[in-house]
């Protein structure tokens, strides 16, 4: 590990370290609770009808035989609840004024728009029953074609939505200067233009949806338990989609095992338990199954990609032009059209490229709804400018190493005002590039490459880069306000100290897996100078955290943590009046060490942290003008993005006979600011590179032309495990953000942003003797194979 | 993911078992590790009226040294397989097939006679059982008979055994010494082969070949087979490899995917095996 920058801090030594997260023996042992652990008496099971038909107009449902079947209390179809719903499911990302947004009821009324979407529930007293029920629905479809194709939609042979009269969302652009990106191409010695398919993906959270709503007995507030990362937005949503007050809703998130994005979501289920818990008086609950997951939950990417770079003859790279086909499924879910967005920012890269273009064009398909997928659109983009740059050394004729060298923003550049619109807070891109090649033994790698080659060999070796930046802290408010969001970015925290000293930390960002628990009790003892295990961190229940934003976009630490932080320092601004009064000094004479205050230079007389607690909630003797208790609130709206950065490398062998792809290495060298706990870092690294991997080698929601899904199980949809990867090589470095005080970025999603390109370039790179430069993901035997022995000319 | 109903019985004995598959007929199944049925059945794939559990009948769950062959018990988990001295010694390449089944709580729980009974053409085990040419022994109301596991499969899923007979033991030839390989294709760990390859050479019975997922039942590689009896190299009988198989298209590959990889996964097996 090497640290390339420190940054002055009070440490009382508790950030920084690799502490276990306090979350995991109850996640270990089978403690926790998830929605589906959870069991009411009363409770009603909901199961739903799904359409079997991609493309289908709906000319009759009876439920009558399933609603007079055993254990089942009651059936509806689309038109029975039509009138429970005081608005459609929400999408609140209207990406521009005019962008077309169907009408998306939780139970679908006239046509069915993709395989899986509800057309009729059945509510029972078991699983068993409403599953057994849901077969006994007779729904009347008349088929129609199916759109999948995305150029098909954007041609509108067939129009999904008819009212809209066209498949095409919108087109949204991002066109600083046109006549610079022309001239620059015009004046190009190098050009590259490459097409690239981001495939969909399942997201595939180890705990698949469920919801469980409970009316109470009095005065008819609902409390909506989910399996969601998101229970404040889902608050605001449900009770807008219900026309219930807000205040009569109360969201709890318990442990939930995993969202990926996919929990970023109001789905149909949650509205469709929440009416008919009103209506029956009871409990109402639905656990998603595996392969409804596969239906029913966003699915990611799903995007084509065509991205051209102009270039000088030494490679340097003058304009990008980036044009985008997106997949937005059948409907707009909560932030489906937003995503491309979220990259459109980024298809410049690392690299300090004078003109950019984006354009996008979005449209609907007969298939299960996009959203946000772990990376959200940096994925795509960073993809799309790694592979090209890939292209582009290739054209020049120089490594892959020495083409991103000649490219990147400067260290000095910092801030650096992107030719997009951002101002990238900070970095030094070049040392993770040095660090990542020592890690993999570069030099000696190309040699191998070029000894098997010589030879003949038919175990092909490649070397993959992937240099990267993301954008992430999701996010200042009048940025969002910009781009059309519905909501802000801000994030709210309480620090709240009990009398006996110990701390309760409420967090308005809800984590689904993060160890929120873990990171924030070690913010606020590094400060109070306490252990860690005397703060408790209260989040996910509205009741209890009522106001926040949730977890999303690699946000929680440097949005959700800076307030922590923040309030922790509020607090300590309090107990310094407290102090100063108890010691008869000034305020600003004192210290703060080892849990009290002290004199400046003369440590003799102390306040100590616990009396301080206590003398606050007894308020016997406060000075003038301070209220009782330690406690203090701080909303954080960050000034800017963060803007994490690093190098992937990816080192595979391609065996020429069969097709398959080994990953013999792997490196990653990751710069998010400031670790609060470098243990979590390289967690979520671990996890997000596997996932890169996945999209890379393993994983694809296929269906064929009629729509249909054909790998809905895990038997069929091929999610990588620790068996198929090497033990991965961290390194970092550390360039801490200006734009918060904990000086962190975010680490969230960077695995997954960087490794899907590394692994591709890995692999294209051991396939270029065959000539060939490109290979659809996954990259999986079969499609290699093809590739390989379809080539003309080709052969070693 | 939610099963139909069904009624669960439990037998303690083979012959329990036998009898209740005698009072049931086609609607019962026999779950040994459930890690075949229990899928099917949770994707209402399988509805059996009737499940009869022999996963507690412990008199089948044996490996034994039975001096011309080794015995094994059909309720004999992968597991014990993978890790069984006898095996080790006598029969390698079952050993070693086993260990590559499923991930390991798949091969806590799962049974060589469940995989041979079940009769899928990817699965590891029929395929090697099918190129050591075992014998299986089955049991129903009318008492046991041996049948060679080049005659028990049929078809997809499908195999000899009456609707009331059950899979009571597996008769493995001692290998003797002779050369082996398991070659298994696949693109996690834990999955099936897309292709896999089982050869044995050496062991006086000429060199057997069989292939995994080549078709609706495991195959043996019969071209290669005779044309390393007739005495051709080994690359010249793995090209053979496929020749008169039919084999599956789905996600992980077409049919001349698989063919080409039959070939490949041939030589390379006959090659370690040393033919």
């Amino acid at each position: 590990m090497t640290v390339t920058d420190e940054t002055a801090s009070e440490a009382t030594g508790v950030i920084g370290t690799r502490r276990l997260r306090r979350e995991d023996p109850a996640l270990l042992t089978g403690e926790a609770k998830f929605v589906d652990d959870l069991d009411l008496p009363s409770q009603l099971w909901v199961g739903c009808v799904r359409s079997p038909h991609a493309h289908a107009r709906i000319t009759g449902v009876d439920v009558s035989q399933a609603a007079a079947a055993d254990g089942v209390v009651a059936a509806y179809t689309g038109a029975d609840l039509a009138d429970r719903w005081a608005a459609p499911l929400p999408c609140a990302w209207p990406v521009t004024d005019d962008m077309k947004n169907p009408a998306h009821q939780p139970v679908a009324v006239g046509k069915a728009n993709h395989v899986g979407d509800i057309v009729a529930v059945v509510v029972g007293s078991s699983r068993y029953a409403v599953a057994d029920a849901v077969e006994q629905v007779v729904v009347d479809y008349e088929p129609l074609p199916a759109v999948i194709d995305l150029e098909d939609a954007r041609s509108d042979t067939t129009v999904i939505h008819e009212d809209l009269g066209t498949n095409v969302s919108y087109t949204w652009e991002l066109i600083p200067d046109p006549d610079a990106v022309d001239a620059a191409f015009a004046a190009a010695t190098h050009t590259v233009a490459e097409r690239y398919v981001q495939q969909r993906l399942i997201p595939a959270a180890m705990e698949p949806r469920g919801v469980l709503v409970v009316p109470e007995p009095f005065g008819g507030d609902l409390t909506i338990y989910s399996a969601t990362q998101i229970p404040h937005i889902l608050k605001v949503m449900a009770a807008i989609t219900l026309g219930l007050a807000e205040h009569r809703v109360r969201v709890v998130a318990p442990a939930v095992g995993g969202g990926f994005g996919s929990k970023l979501n109001v789905y149909a289920e949650e509205i469709i338990c929440s009416a008919l818990a009103l209506e029956h008086g009871v409990p109402v609950r639905w656990t998603e199954t595996r392969s409804e997951a596969a239906l029913a939950t966003i699915h990611g990417r799903g995007q084509i990609q065509d991205i051209e770079l102009a270039a000088d003859a030494d490679g340097k790279i003058s304009a990008v032009r980036v044009k985008l086909l997106a997949d937005m499924g059948a409907y707009l879910q909560l932030v489906t059209p937003g995503i491309p967005l979220l990259g459109a920012f980024l298809y410049h890269g690392v690299y300090d490229i004078p003109a950019y273009s984006f354009s996008c064009t979005s449209v609907f398909t007969n298939m299960t709804p996009t959203d946000a997928y772990r990376g959200a659109g940096r994925p795509e983009a960073t993809y799309a400018i790694e592979r090209a740059i890939d292209a582009l050394a290739r054209e020049v004729g120089v490594d892959p190493a020495e083409i991103r060298r000649r490219n990147y923003i400067r260290a000095e550049q910092f801030p650096y005002a992107s030719p997009a619109g951002l101002e990238f807070d900070s970095g030094n891109y070049e040392p993770t590039l040095d660090q990542a090649m020592e890690l993999v033994g570069y030099a000696d790698l190309r040699a191998e490459q070029e000894r098997r080659r010589a030879e003949g060999s038919t175990k092909h070796l490649g070397i993959g880069l992937s240099t990267f930046v993301e954008m992430c802290g999701l996010a200042p408010s009048r940025v969002l306000a910009s781009l059309n969001y519905s909501a802000g970015g801000w994030e709210s925290a309480t620090v709240r100290v009990l009398p006996t000293a110990k701390v309760q930390v409420v967090t308005g960002s809800a984590p689904h897996g993060q160890g929120h628990e873990t990171s924030w009790s070690m913010i606020v003892a590094e400060r109070l100078g306490i252990d860690p295990d005397d703060i408790d961190v209260l989040h996910s229940d509205t009741a209890i955290a009522p106001m926040g934003l949730d977890t999303y976009g690699s946000r929680s630490l440097s949005v959700g943590g800076t307030a922590v932080h923040l309030a922790t320092e509020k607090v300590l601004d309090k107990a310094r009046l407290i102090a100063a009064h108890q010691l008869e000094a000034n305020p600003d004479d004192l210290e703060y060490v080892d849990a009290g205050f002290q004199v400046k230079g003369s440590p003799g007389a102390r306040a100590e942290f616990a009396a301080i607690a206590f003398a606050a909630f007894t308020a016997h003797d406060l000075p003038d003008g301070v209220e009782p208790n330690l406690e203090a609130q701080v909303t954080w709206d960050p000034p800017n993005f963060t803007f994490p950065f690093g190098t992937h490398i990816a080192v595979v062998e391609v065996d020429e006979e069969t097709g398959g792809v080994e990953l013999l290495d792997y490196a990653s060298v990751d710069d998010c600011g400031n670790q609060i706990n470098p243990l979590i870092v390289e967690g979520q690294v671990h996890g997000g590179v596997l996932q890169g991997i996945g999209q890379a080698l393993f994983e694809k929601a296929e269906f064929d032309l009629d729509g249909q899904p054909r790998n809905v199980t895990f038997g069929d949809y091929l999610v990588p495990s620790a068996a198929e990867t090497p033990s991965f090589k961290h390194g970092t470095t550390v360039t801490p953000s200006p734009t918060n005080p904990l000086g962190v970025k975010g680490i969230g999603e960077a695995g997954t942003i960087a490794a899907t390109p590394a692994v591709i370039n890995a692999v294209v790179d051991a396939l270029s003797p065959f000539g060939i430069t490109d290979v659809e993901m996954p990259a999986s035997p079969d499609r290699v194979w093809a590739l390989i022995h379809t080539q003309e000319g080709g052969g070693s | 993911m939610i099963p139909a109903a069904f009624d669960y019985q439990r037998a303690d004995s083979a012959d329990a078992a036998i009898a209740a598959l005698a009072d049931h007929g086609d609607d019962a199944k026999l779950l040994a590790g459930g890690h075949s049925l229990v899928p099917m059945m949770k994707l209402r794939l399988a509805t059996p009226a009737v499940v009869i559990d022999v996963g507690r009948v412990d008199d089948l769950r044996y490996v034994e040294d039975a001096g011309e062959h080794v015995a094994v018990g059909a309720l004999t988990r992968h597991r014990d397989i993978e890790t069984s001295d006898v095996l080790a010694e006598h029969v390698p390449l079952v050993a070693h097939v086993a260990s590559l089944v499923g991930d390991p709580a798949v091969r806590h729980f799962g049974t060589i006679g469940g995989s041979i009974a079940h009769a899928d053409p990817a699965s590891d085990l029929p395929a090697a059982a099918l190129a050591l040419g075992a014998t299986f022994v089955a049991r129903g109301p009318g008492g046991e008979r041996e049948i060679a596991a080049g005659d028990f499969f049929t078809g997809y899923f499908q195999s000899v055994l009456a609707a009331d007979e059950m899979l009571t033991e597996i008769r493995l030839p001692k290998m003797g010494g002779a050369g082996w390989s398991y070659q298994k294709f696949n693109r996690r760990a834990q999955d099936w082969a897309i292709v896999a390859v089982a050869a044995v050479h050496g062991n006086g019975a000429g060199t057997g070949v069989a292939l995994v997922n080549m078709g609706s039942t495991p195959v043996r590689a019969a071209a290669t087979e005779a044309a390393l009896a007739a005495g051709s190299s080994a690359a010249e009988a793995a090209a053979l490899a496929a020749d008169g198989t039919d084999p599956p298209s789905d996600l992980n590959g077409d049919s001349r995917y698989r063919k080409a990889l039959a070939e490949v996964l041939t030589a390379r097996a006959l090659t370690d095996a040393g033919a």
